[in-house]
């Protein structure tokens, strides 16, 4: 086959017709592990991030917390959430979660952007947007359910993480999951992460008395190229606003049902991949016993 | 954002995804992703100068080391090979690029004489002619030689020296040397706080 | 650290206690997280605030800054209480069944045995051992009692019944600590300390020696005006449960720097010679003098053995006086013995300041050292700077120390005033020089360098070197004060004025002057051959070694200190061919005691050295830390650097300056009497200065909230506020303040409040946070407040006018501990306002 060292489109923004080769190579889906019950929100990812990608820096204001700033921007993806939790019974929690793209199995982004070619998702799961074809339109930042990408009004382009597309697609790991110094961010294919994570919930709920300790990979967008394991998955909201039933929103293809048919089909091709997935593939593999609070995962079969 | 590295990185892609765009292209689709920027840059092996951990540090430099290069630190990044860190390395250690390559860096000897309100640039040599001169003024005048007791010392106690918490065993060792040989008493470093 | 970062992961339970590694060392944390995620090991967090190491903890205990030793003394009367110890260990590794001195008493009333309330010195002679028959001889009447000195043939009890045993004295000391009087003095509720001292003593649960457990600090013990005998009491509860010595236990100092464990190794500290050799006093007439004092004889019970590895003093202090010397170090001049300074008073830090500030000192060099920032009571640097004729500061960075004279609030009519002439030197950053940095782990590890100096730098080697070189110059020609040492010192390098590091790392091991033959193995080092290690030391002049402690590091084979080998086959993180360690690349400290009395590792599943009946030597997967061939019946102690050849309960004749056992004394600046004994609140004998500047407030001024100050995970220090990322992710100083305190104060979060001490200012804004509580000490509702370090007056925020330009340093008191010295920056008492 080809040179080992390329990434395989699978799907292409906004493009008519099937995707040219598709499936003419192998490859592993990859995944991002983020185990929030190790995060000590030391930001060591964010750094490696802003450094490896030569990220212009910005001014940032004290606002009584220690997260860098309030939200991603367009120069800096991938940022600590900080959460002081108070529970009823007294006790206290300090939830760190880091947050960036979410590199979903049906990206928002990708289905609600109409630019041809300006986001495409590699065979290998990486969503990535190419800022040549972006026509700064915003789709994508609507289209998103975790608020990932950003403008940037003097390129008028759309950012956001690119699961370093570029050290990956090398063979080397993305700059964060090197960094990150106590183990919390684990990369790998999606199937080991996947039983990464499981053993290391059973664990929690085992050893640390965290009975709602879970996996959150929704399966309301097909699950996720990032994957984590919370101390407490019935309640994702609480660590900075992870919605806990994902969706992209249904204007966008009705939208472009309106203005550009071709998008249409290429939505409904996306909307035909998601049943075909599940028809292909069924639910989720099933996970290692005892079994594991999967948010998400779960209803999203029941509504299957 | 450094639009135009960024851009080349992309070209590739880009020009696959644009071709494709026409709708007449049937090759198959495929990214060249970028070459690294890392992938021919000189590597030194470090250790991290903050805390005591000791993190592996690899610094990555342009240029092969030909003579007609000056190198310049282009990135760093942990040492996988280091027991400890493994290639980790927390918030400080990863920007440490910052670090060496800063432009608020001190470049030249200054000196600022009593009742001025401003730096003045000083020639090394000058610099070090002015320190020597006052060294051993001080210590001529002050230096202990036998205490009310009538017993030996050889101590002065009038000058002091201030180590750092980043100095190597190697410059510390010099700073033993050369200030106890001159009798100095009020030798103290980082380490006592 | 006992034992090393990797080590870790070894590890059953940990205590992490003054310390906040998942903030200050997050790269080393991971094998505290990886102890929790593969061992199931459990994180017991005791800090004044809920911090990044807390998220980890199991349990989280929030603790009053400064009340330390009172939690730690409570675990040790719950261990005794509950028998959580092994006989074996405790028996024969400490010097629990050691019979102490009749008339020796303890601090019930605040003060042990023999004060001198007018001198405010203790008189150490009834802190000792019991001798079996009694002393030899009574000194002569009207002669002056010899200085007291530990026994060579030590009464014991291993029964451990004598009233007067170590055993029976450290339950009685530790019976005041109840729960109840633990919670008073820290203001941690009772049934949390108890669950807390219950779990992590669990470990040794009946006895069993199967399981170990860490005690992880850092500063948050050591800055304290009792921060020696914190620490001192972890090192007696981890010998009470038999952790110390063994994989996965130890005592383990976090470090702060990344080479301030050299800095201490090099002694470029002022009570010290290198290898921790004592500085001569003036009673040290000659060499001999002063080698009869400083070497320690063997004490004991008769029966047992003990290797007294400090016997070999007169050894290393030799090679370094030749290191020093060379051919003008000889026998005849008592190898120059004298031209060495001789002190008998403190030049530590805090007094160095002092003196400044009272005009004994006229010149300073620092390099890398921001005096002005670091404090404390860092306004009296200021003051103390521009009393001084001249200071040279070496720097890569424009700092507070180097502008003092243009400090904030200095008006130009003041400034024109300051007559100090300052010199500011552009030094080499860390990836411009090579060299070895020692980690907190005692490993050695060479760096090389990346790049060449920018601009007109130099390397800092080269800039002393040219100044020392130029005063030597000078004394050549012009002659002046004892010449001699100047002139004669050894400075043999290829370059003498920009010395390669390598040469330098060479003499530090040290090599043969003369062939030296070691008789048992039978092995000769040829003349000018490196030192295999410091077994080979003479003390007759034909070695020589700058660093005793660092022979070993850079032998015939090459530089160990460039290894680079991560292999670690017994999979307990010792990767013994990676750099090196001291001493003699040992990696757990004192490991014999990771076995039992015949040699036979506790844990079978951890095997870090043994006994080989076989080969009549101790082996292991670890260079054994004892005599290679003491068989076990000999009964020789695992502690060798102590005389007794034991750990020490009890610290005897004053090795520790304010008790043979810790006790809680409560900070100088406090908002309680201690209630232990409300009549000797603090420390008696930790030193406050008496400058017109140094203020020491009270609750009665209106000091009502506790102080303490750290670092944050961002910054590094005073250096990282230069740089543009760390700066972008904190960007500006803040206090954070429970959220309690701000309700009351109608305050919230980013509004600017005003800290004050009996010194200073700080204003910052207020970060209000759910993760400081109030606390009831003593009855009392008391509110602890925090301030992070970073920020000064020159720095990217600074510089752009974004903060208000004062150190933190300026709120701290001059209080030091009366053993290490260390300024008390924890635990100081301020007023809260809305600024």
């Amino acid at each position: 086959m080809s040179d080992r060292k390329t990434l395989q489109v699978q799907r292409i923004s906004g493009h008519p017709g099937p995707v040219p080769g598709e499936g003419t190579q192998r490859q592993e889906k990859l995944c991002k592990l983020i185990d929030t019950t190790t995060c000590i929100g030391c930001k060591a990812c964010e750094v490696a991030c802003v450094e490896w990608n030569d990220m212009p820096f910005q001014p940032t204001m004290f606002d009584n917390t220690y997260q860098t700033m309030p939200d991603t921007s367009w120069n800096y993806w991938n940022l600590i959430k900080f959460n002081e939790v108070s529970s009823d019974d007294g006790s206290f929690q300090w939830l760190m979660r880091k947050h960036q793209c979410m590199h979903c199995a049906d990206p928002g982004c990708l289905a609600a952007c109409p630019a041809d070619g300006a986001i495409v998702q590699y065979s290998n799961g990486i969503v990535d947007f190419e800022e040549a074809s972006c026509i700064g339109c915003q789709f994508c930042v609507s289209g998103c359910p975790f608020n990932v990408p950003k403008f940037n009004p003097s390129t008028k382009k759309v950012y956001k993480c690119t699961l370093c597309s570029d050290r990956v697609g090398q063979g080397l790991e993305p700059a964060c999951i090197k960094s990150c110094p106590t183990g919390c961010l684990h990369f790998g294919t999606k199937d080991d992460m996947l039983q990464l994570a499981n053993k290391r919930v059973v664990q929690l709920q085992q050893h640390a008395g965290l009975k709602d300790a879970g996996v959150y990979d929704p399966q309301t967008i097909g699950g996720t190229s990032v994957v984590y394991i919370l101390h407490d998955a019935t309640n994702p909201e609480k660590y900075g606003g992870l919605p806990k039933n994902p969706r992209i929103p249904l204007s966008f293809t009705l939208w472009k049902s309106w203005f550009k048919p071709i998008g249409l089909i290429a939505s409904m091709m996306a909307f035909a991949g998601v049943i075909l997935h599940y028809v292909t593939e069924g639910p989720r593999r099933v996970q290692p016993q005892p079994p594991v609070r999967e948010i998400d995962g779960g209803e999203a079969r029941k509504e299957n | 954002m450094d639009l135009s590295r960024r851009s080349f990185l992309k070209t590739g892609v880009a020009g696959a995804v644009g071709l494709s765009a026409l709708g007449f292209d049937l090759q198959p689709l495929q990214a060249q992703s970028s070459s690294l920027k890392i992938s021919r840059t000189s590597q030194t092996r470090s250790t991290c100068p903050y805390c005591s951990v000791s993190c592996g540090i690899i610094i990555h430099t342009i240029g092969d080391g030909a003579k007609n290069v000056t190198p310049q630190v282009v990135h760093v990044e942990g040492d996988p090979d280091h027991p400890i860190n493994r290639g980790t390395l927390c918030p400080k250690g990863a920007s440490l690029l910052q670090d060496i390559v800063n432009d608020r860096r001190l470049l030249k000897p200054q000196v600022r004489r009593p009742g001025s309100d401003h730096w003045e640039d000083i020639p090394w040599d000058q610099a070090i002619d002015e320190i020597a001169t006052r060294t051993k003024a001080l210590r001529d005048a002050d230096f202990i030689e036998q205490d009310k007791n009538g017993k030996t010392v050889n101590r002065w106690e009038s000058m002091a020296f201030a180590g750092g918490c980043t100095d190597t065993n190697e410059f510390n060792y010099l700073v033993v040397k050369s200030m106890r040989s001159m009798g100095v008493t009020c030798l103290e470093n980082q380490a006592r706080v | 650290m006992t034992n090393g970062w990797v080590d870790i992961k070894n590890t059953d339970m940990m205590l992490i206690m003054g310390g906040n590694p998942a903030e200050n060392h997050p790269c080393g944390f991971k094998w505290v997280v990886e102890a929790k995620r593969n061992r199931n090991a459990k994180i017991i967090v005791v800090d004044p605030r809920f911090t990044r190491t807390a998220t980890q903890a199991d349990q989280f205990l929030q603790i009053r800054a400064g009340s330390d030793i009172a939690f730690l003394g409570g675990m040790i009367n719950f261990a005794i209480q509950n028998k959580r110890y092994n006989e074996e260990y405790l028996v024969n590794y400490t010097n629990a069944a050691f019979v102490v001195k009749d008339g020796f008493k303890l601090p019930e009333d605040g003060l042990y045995s023999g004060f001198d309330t007018n001198a405010k010195t203790y008189d150490k002679s009834t802190w000792n051992y019991e001798e079996v028959g009694g002393p030899a001889a009574k000194p002569a009447a009207g002669s002056p009692p010899p200085p007291p000195a530990l026994p060579p043939n030590v009464a014991y009890d291993l029964s451990l019944q004598n009233p007067r045993c170590v055993f029976q004295l450290l339950k009685q000391q530790y019976s005041r600590y109840t729960p109840e009087m633990v919670e008073r003095i820290t203001g941690i509720p009772k049934d949390q300390a108890l669950k807390a001292w219950d779990t992590f003593t669990s470990i040794r649960q009946n006895g069993n020696m199967k399981k170990a457990g860490t005690i992880i600090y850092a500063v948050g013990w050591t800055q304290h005006s009792s921060g020696t005998q914190t620490i001192r009491t972890a090192a007696m509860i981890q010998l009470l449960l038999g952790n110390v010595g063994r994989a996965g236990g130890g005592v383990n100092a976090l470090r702060g720097h990344s080479n301030i464990q050299g800095a201490t190794d090099i002694a470029g500290v002022f009570d010290i010679l290198p290898g921790y050799l004592k500085m001569p006093t003036p009673a040290d007439t000659d060499l001999k003098a002063y080698l009869t004092r400083t070497t320690p004889k063997a004490s004991k019970p008769k029966e047992w053995d003990s290797f007294n590895y400090w016997s070999n003093t007169p050894a290393f202090t030799v090679s370094f006086l030749k290191a020093l010397y060379g051919d003008a170090a000889t026998k005849e001049n008592d190898f120059a013995f004298n031209w060495l300074p001789k002190i008998d008073r403190k030049y530590s830090w805090a007094e160095i300041w002092d003196d400044m500030y009272n005009g004994k000192i006229k010149g300073m060099m620092a390099f890398g050292m921001n005096g002005v920032m670091i404090g404390p009571n860092g306004k009296k640097n200021i003051e103390a700077l521009k009393k001084a004729d001249f200071l040279v500061v070496c720097e890569i960075y424009p700092d507070e120390t180097s502008e003092f004279w243009r400090a904030p609030g200095t008006t130009p009519d003041e400034m024109k005033k300051i007559q100090t002439t300052v010199y500011r030197l552009p030094g080499a950053g860390f990836a411009e020089k090579d060299g070895t940095f020692v980690n907190s782990a005692r490993w050695l590890q060479w760096k090389w360098a990346a790049v060449p100096p920018p601009g007109d730098c130099r390397l800092d080697q080269e800039i002393l070197a040219r100044i020392f070189l130029k005063v030597r110059e000078k004394y050549q020609k012009e002659g002046g004060k004892l010449a001699d040492p100047i002139l004669k010192l050894s400075w043999n390098y290829t370059n003498p004025y920009n010395p390669s590091l390598a040469e330098i790392a060479k003499e530090l091991n040290g090599k043969a002057l003369a062939d030296v033959t070691d008789q048992k193995t039978n092995t000769t080092i040829k003349a000018d051959q490196q030192l295999p290690g410091f077994a080979f030391l003479r003390d007759d002049g034909s070695t020589m070694s700058g660093n005793w402690l660092y022979c070993g590091s850079w032998t015939e084979a090459g530089a160990l200190t460039q290894r680079r080998d991560p292999a670690d086959p017994s999979g307990l993180g010792i990767h013994a061919n990676w750099a090196w360690s001291w001493p003699m690349n040992r990696r757990v400290m004192y490991n014999r005691a990771s076995c039992d009395l015949n040699g036979k590792p506790w844990d079978p599943d951890r095997k870090q050295v043994w006994w080989s009946e076989a080969k009549q030597k101790w082996a292991g997967n670890d260079v054994p830390d004892f005599k290679a061939d003491s068989d076990p019946k000999t009964h020789m102690g695992p502690f060798i650097m102590n005389p007794e050849g034991v750990g020490r309960l009890f610290v005897p004749i004053g090795a520790v300056a304010d008790g043979p056992f810790p006790e809680h004394y409560e900070p100088t600046e406090s908002p309680i009497a201690n209630p232990l004994h409300p009549g000797q609140s603090n420390n008696p004998i930790a030193k406050r200065f008496k400058s017109d500047m140094d203020k020491y407030g009270t609750v009665e001024q209106g000091f009502n909230i506790i102080c303490t100050t750290y670092r944050l995970t961002e910054h590094y220090h005073y250096w990282t506020k230069n740089n543009p990322m760390n700066v972008q992710l904190v960007p500006e100083p803040f206090v954070e303040i429970p959220a309690e305190l701000a309700d009351q104060m109608g305050l919230r979060g980013g509004e600017k409040v005003k800290v004050t001490s009996a010194r200073a200012e700080y204003i910052a804004k207020a970060m209000v946070t759910k993760r400081i509580k109030g606390m009831m000490i003593d009855g009392k509702k008391t509110y602890q407040i925090g301030i992070p370090i970073h920020w000064g007056f020159r720095g990217i925020a600074e510089d752009e006018g974004k903060t208000a330009k004062t150190p933190v340093n300026y709120l701290s008191p001059a209080v030091i501990d009366p053993n290490a010295y260390t300024p008390e920056f924890k635990g100081f008492l301020v007023k809260l306002e809305r600024a």
